[in-house]
């Protein structure tokens, strides 16, 4: 079946109106993916994006079917795929504002929280083992803090603050894990990391001298062992025999930014550190940014942790208007979501047939991505009512892990299953981006194709024994497994060619059902954000 | 130190005087790896001897003491109930009691009896084994199965239909044995048991479903991919068609019968053992056979902490039984000289034996001294490399590091020493560490390294 493409052209506004742009979509196909809407400018992000698109002469997609954007907005919110009924109510619902108000309830939700502490526990490298080596209740302990902070939308000044100056037990003062989770943890070492989390920047390319500058408000970071087991304090340290020139006199401290505070040699440098950062405009876009390419596969800088000046911002006004929004609502990271999501730009259609390496990275369409490793489990397993088993390397302690954890809430990067491990779960050893690796691989194919665990998976699945329960049609089926597995209706072509399958098995339901369900659990729209 | 600076004035132009200095010095303590170059004596003036490694990973620390360096004068403290060591079919060279089969297969590997790195923690010390690095860094080194993956796989022509790279059957977990090298290095773990019939490889071999079924519900499926259709050109959509066909060239083409094992003579798996390991053992020379380069045998359980005489009566025999014919087989079928066997754990065994509760003739970690195994590959059998003391508490003559065991590895591969890693940082990194490192090295195995 060859779907009929939108055929559409972008009209331009030439005359400065109300609205910068407007873009007026000529939709008239059967698209599952594209919404007939025109296109209107949301907010400024739609401003900005579209004018940068006009000045390229890039047409962007459509905008999102109602179908496309409820599975996204779950999926980029919640990490989770909606329930067959959620789809239904959502696409069938006439209020206009529907979008709107998802999207304020998907951010109240509690998963909200787990999807969320799972990327930061990526960037603030959360995990049990080598060569991080919280250990299991410091792992534990710290994910559980993120969490709550992010489940609170604890302002992220104040998160970052409390993160970089926290002192005490690794058990009793979760957030002194940030000083613990890193291999090197030399002043050096620290400062590396320091930057990377909160300024998005490689610190190992910076000039010699600018690492050394930093490192020097963290050479009094002290580490020591309690007679409890793995217990370790991080502290104050003013006679660190590595804070050479820090030790007695007071000396100066250069920031990056080039500004000079005094350091007395009382006072933890640590904290002078945190009160200028908060206070940097580099703060506010890192993590501006951050939540963008989180939102949109993309950072408007990319990687989104290699800011520098030969890898500029694809729209420099883009960024720093999130930058400013974000600033002034006192790091309102949820609100910062919110306007993202909101935007036209995230809403449009993932379809832009033969679109350039351009048009990508200027956001003129949502860019197709596989699921997280831990997403796509989750989804699996929702669907088919079963779980997954996970274990943890560490014998001892003992790590309970409930039966129904989903995987999004791991507090732990150490407690893994086969299935994250193929999936390219990243290993949480340096807090780069890139260690998460949403890349297919035959491997991969292989398993959801052939594997043992999916075949069980959708055969003990209770999805199998309700499609095929008595009175249902071929056709009732088909439909309800398409909401519940694609989160939307199936085309008539689709249909059509589900129910000459079922006809091969004459009056069997459940074979060519599991079969149906195998083939929507491999098609492109269930593995791929889109 | 002579031969060292030869190499060095020999391959690179100019160093700096400071840099030269430097470099003697750390050179002079001795226990410091040389410059990387010298290892480029050995591998790149000749071709690879070596095409595959099997590697045996004794996850958990086996015994020394109770396996490949026995010590009956040690008293039973030291040696508890297994105080009669076996003569092998080399004069001079005696094993463990519990093994009979390796005793007769003496002359085709080496033991290495003072391997040592003095770290006491499982995943530390899984790591500088198969990396040789030490910890400590911002980035986590890739193993050497990873690298021989980069060196030998896709990146270098490698066209099988079975990854470069294949664990049998489940991957380690202690850390990530790709490194910073990435999922694409990554071991295809085969889940399953190749004791049971069929040896159910995940993915590639899926009972019960037929051919047709296959065909007609990836048909199915292609019917109803909408999304795919629209945009066959986008590289994600790319991506995955080129990941389909690759799997389905497994599971309908070749490769799942290098997994069959019913192909293989009923009385030669029967030598290999009916154990997990044994039958491993024998997926592992099928793959061989077909330029795997890099297989590993993850075999748990010698974490003996507690009762380590019972484990090893439990345990030794299926081990004899599958390396002992392993060797036999690889050798009879000529795949010996270009396949290198390495058995070894992250660390030994305290040889003094806990004879208290709970330990109740337990042996804990040991990382001072410790046993591995070469075979094969260019390695000469039949040699014992270095010598731990009386009661295997230190090492006596010719430490060997892990760089070293892993620099003679990759020699036989041919792999360039300065074979460079890429690294999400951007820097120059190689496939064995460099000076500035300061990584302990004694020198490649060259007295077990054939000319």
């Amino acid at each position: 079946m060859k779907l009929r493409l939108a055929s559409w052209t972008a009209i331009i506004t030439r005359h400065a109106g109300l609205l910068p742009l407007a873009l007026a979509i000529n939709v008239f196909s059967a698209s599952p993916f594209e919404s007939p809407a025109g296109m209107t400018s949301q907010n400024q992000i739609d401003d900005l994006v579209f004018a940068r698109l006009q000045e390229l002469k890039i047409a962007p997609a459509a905008v999102c079917s109602d179908a496309v954007f409820v599975r996204r907005v779950y999926l980029d919110v919640i990490g989770t795929v909606p329930t067959a009924t959620e789809c239904q109510q959502f696409i069938l619902d006439p209020n206009k504002e529907k979008r709107r108000l998802l999207i304020d309830k998907l951010l109240a939700r509690d998963e909200f929280a787990d999807y969320f502490a799972m990327k930061w526990g990526d960037v603030l490298r959360i995990k049990a083992e080598f060569p991080i080596n919280l250990w299991p209740n410091a792992a534990q302990s710290y994910h559980r803090w993120v969490h709550d902070a992010i489940r609170d939308n604890r302002p992220s000044d104040q998160f970052a603050r409390d993160l970089l100056t926290a002192s005490g037990s690794n058990f009793e003062n979760p957030p002194v894990n940030f000083y613990r989770a890193m291999q090197n943890r030399t002043p050096s070492g620290i400062a590396q990391t320091v930057a990377l989390t909160w300024l998005g920047e490689r610190a190992e390319h910076w000039p010699s001298n600018d690492l050394a500058n930093l490192s020097v408000f963290y050479a009094n970071v002290g580490y020591k062992a309690t007679a409890e087991w793995k217990e370790e304090i991080v502290y104050f340290n003013p006679a660190a025999t590595n804070a050479g020139a820090l030790n007695g006199a007071a000396v100066k401290g250069i920031l990056p930014d080039g500004s000079t505070v005094k350091l007395a040699p009382e006072q933890d440098p640590r904290v002078i550190f945190a009160n200028w950062l908060v206070k940097d405009p580099q703060f506010a876009r890192n993590l501006a940014n951050r939540a963008w390419a989180w939102l949109l596969g993309c950072g408007i800088v990319h990687d989104p942790d290699d800011f520098r000046t030969d890898n500029p911002p694809s729209n420099p006004k883009l960024l720093a208007f999130l930058a400013k929004e974000f600033t002034s609502s006192g790091y309102d990271f949820k609100r910062l979501c919110r306007l993202i999501l909101n935007s036209k730009t995230y809403q449009l259609a993932s379809v832009l047939p033969g679109h350039s390496p351009a048009a990508a990275v200027n956001f003129a369409f949502y860019p197709l991505r596989r699921l997280d490793a831990e997403v796509l489990i989750d989804a699996v397993d929702q669907i088919t009512s079963t779980n997954e088993k996970y274990a943890s390397a560490i014998p001892e302690p003992y790590t309970f892990i409930p039966d129904n954890l989903r995987s999004i809430a791991l507090p732990d990067g150490s407690i893994t299953s086969a299935f994250l491990e193929l999936f390219g779960r990243p290993s949480r050893d340096t807090g780069l981006q890139s260690e998460r690796n949403n890349h297919i691989t035959a491997a991969q194919k292989l398993n959801l194709l052939n594997s043992s665990l999916m075949q069980k998976k959708i055969a003990s699945s209770r999805m199998i024994d309700f499609q095929t329960s008595p009175g249902r049609t071929p056709a009732d089926i088909v439909n309800g497994m398409y909401l519940g597995i694609l989160s939307r209706f199936p085309t008539p072509e689709e249909q059509h060619a589900a129910q000459e399958y079922f006809k091969k098995y004459g009056t069997s339901r459940r074979l060519p059902s599991i079969d149906l369900a195998w083939a929507l659990m491999n098609s492109t729209e269930f593995l791929y954000r889109h | 130190m002579s031969a060292f600076y030869f190499d060095i004035e020999k391959q690179r132009p100019r160093i700096s005087r400071r840099e030269a200095i430097r470099r003697a010095m750390l050179a002079a303590s001795g226990l410091v790896l040389a410059d990387h170059l010298s290892f480029k004596a050995y591998a790149a003036p000749r071709t690879a001897r070596a095409k595959s490694v099997i590697q045996i990973w004794m996850w958990g620390g086996p015994s020394h003491l109770d396996i490949f360096d026995p010590k009956p004068d040690a008293g039973y403290d030291y040696c508890g109930p297994l105080k009669s060591p076996l003569e092998t079919n080399v004069s001079g060279i005696r094993i463990g009691e519990l093994l009979p089969l390796l005793a007769k297969q003496a002359d085709k590997y080496s033991l290495i009896r003072s391997m040592t790195h003095g770290n006491n923690g499982h995943e530390t010390a899984s790591y500088i084994v198969q990396t040789g690095r030490q910890p400590g860094g911002r980035l986590v080194y890739p193993s050497v199965g990873a690298v021989v993956s980069l060196a030998k796989g896709y990146d270098a022509g490698y066209k099988g239909l079975i990854p470069p790279y294949v664990v049998l059957t489940e991957p380690q977990g202690r850390f990530d044995e790709a490194g910073f090298l990435g999922a694409r290095y990554k071991p295809f773990a085969t889940g399953g048991n190749p004791a049971i019939s069929p040896f159910a490889v995940e993915g590639v071999v899926a009972p019960g479903i037929t051919e047709e079924h296959q065909k007609n519900r990836r048909q199915l499926l292609h019917q109803l991919d909408t999304l795919g259709q629209t945009m066959p050109d986008d590289p994600q959509i790319a991506a995955a068609t080129q990941a389909e066909n690759m799997a389905y060239d497994m599971i309908l083409g070749d490769g799942a019968k290098v997994f069959d094992l019913t192909q293989e003579k009923a009385e030669l798996r029967d030598r290999y053992g009916k154990s997990k390991f044994g039958q491993s053992c024998l997926v592992a020379r099928r793959l061989v056979e077909r330029g795997i380069p890099y297989i590993t045998i993850n075999y748990g359980g010698w974490d003996t902490h507690k009762e380590n005489f019972q484990a090893m009566r439990r345990m030794l025999p299926d081990m004899d039984k599958g390396l002992a014919t392993l060797l036999q087989d690889l050798g009879e079928r000529g795949l010996l000289d270009s396949t290198i066997v390495w058995w070894g754990g992250e660390f030994g065994r305290t040889p003094k034996v806990l004879w208290e509760a709970p330990w109740n003739g337990g042996r804990n970690h040991y990382g001072k001294v410790f046993s591995a195994m070469l075979a094969g590959g260019g390695f000469k059998g039949g040699q014992v490399v270095g010598t731990s003391d009386a009661r295997g508490e230190e090492v006596k003559e010719r430490p060997v590091y892990p760089v070293d065991l892993i620099g003679s590895i990759y020699t036989q591969l041919g792999i360039d020493p300065t074979t460079k890693l890429p690294n999400p940082d951007g820097q120059p990194m190689f496939v064995l560490p460099q000076p500035t490192d300061g990584i302990k090295s004694a020198g490649l195995l060259k007295e077990i390294m054939s000319a």
